[in-house]
């Protein structure tokens, strides 16, 4: 029973902030309903059962992506109340188009979940290894491939956001490593003679 | 009795929230984004719910990998947007077509 109260409580939760993730006017309140449906979505993971899943999505969404964002939009200096022409003209269409997308793929899945696939009726219950165990199990022995896969698909995203927004101003003298290391005596020092009460030109 | 269906459900409607916020504001590419986001939550949990419901885990470890590549979507899109905004002052998508070799 309270398992139920915390499945629709969360669910319309989810569902609400993500309605307003694409409707409110501010995009900084949009970045906030996102981070408020992820921590829903983390929270419906929690009812199933896959815990791990759902610290990974505080973690990596609300920690890393929403913020992110947030950096995004805060630092943009743009006029959004132009960019949200066009919002009513949309509107019957795209809800039209949404609301057979959503009849439709819940029909499919009723349908598959009821008559296709094999019991699935309860949810999995881990006996004497936890959720994590199950999946750290799993994941760094038959998937381990898939594992490092992963972690080069990040690397390469951050070196693509990296090289994408790096700009070298003129005019800024940076550190030359090649001429630092290619320094003699000879090149580095001057003897020059001085005679008394003279000095030196420069 | 909370079951597969249930989760399925909201799932589906999530996607289509995702699906709708990138018709109705086509302008904004942020909000753009954030719709994407949301449409890979929506397979997220499609995913995790199938894999719980029948008793497999792999689910949850191909849910983390769509995880990882939603993370790095949306750090080469923001870069992709910061650079745009840098050279054009603004982030209108009409303009992206300028892009173009």
């Amino acid at each position: 029973m309270a398992l139920a109260i915390a499945f629709y409580l969360l669910a319309a939760v989810t569902v609400g902030a993500g309605f307003g993730v694409v409707s409110s006017r501010n995009p900084v309140h949009s970045v906030l309903f996102l981070i408020l449906s992820f921590f829903s979505a983390a929270g419906l993971f929690v009812t199933m059962g896959a815990e791990f899943l759902a610290m990974l999505l505080v973690v990596v969404y609300v920690g890393a992506v929403a913020v992110l964002f947030l950096f995004v939009v805060m630092m943009l200096d743009v006029d959004f109340a132009a960019l949200r022409q066009g919002f009513a003209r949309y509107m019957p269409l795209g809800g039209l188009v949404a609301g057979i997308l959503a009849i439709e793929m819940i029909v499919v899945a009723t349908a598959v979940a009821t008559g296709g696939t094999p019991k699935a009726d309860t949810p999995q219950v881990y006996g004497d290894v936890s959720n994590i165990e199950a999946i750290g199990r799993v994941l760094y022995t038959d998937y381990v491939y898939f594992f490092q896969a992963a972690g080069l698909v990040l690397l390469v995203a951050m070196i693509g956001a990296i090289v994408l927004t790096l700009r070298h101003k003129p005019g800024v003298r940076r550190q030359v490593i090649v001429d630092q290391v290619a320094r003699t005596p000879k090149t580095g020092m001057r003897v020059v003679q001085i005679k008394p009460g003279q000095g030196i030109d420069q | 009795m909370i079951g597969l269906t249930h989760y399925l459900a909201v799932a589906a409607i999530l996607f289509t929230i995702g699906v709708f916020g990138i018709f109705v504001n086509r302008k904004n590419i942020i909000v753009i984004l954030m719709s994407i986001e949301l449409i890979l939550l929506a397979v997220n949990i499609n995913l995790v719910a199938f894999s719980v419901y029948l008793h497999d885990v792999v689910g949850q470890i191909y849910a983390m990998f769509v995880l990882t590549v939603a993370a790095a979507e949306a750090a080469v899109g923001l870069a992709i947007l910061v650079t745009f905004f840098r050279n054009r002052g603004d982030i209108s998508v009409d303009d992206v077509s300028m892009m173009k070799g």
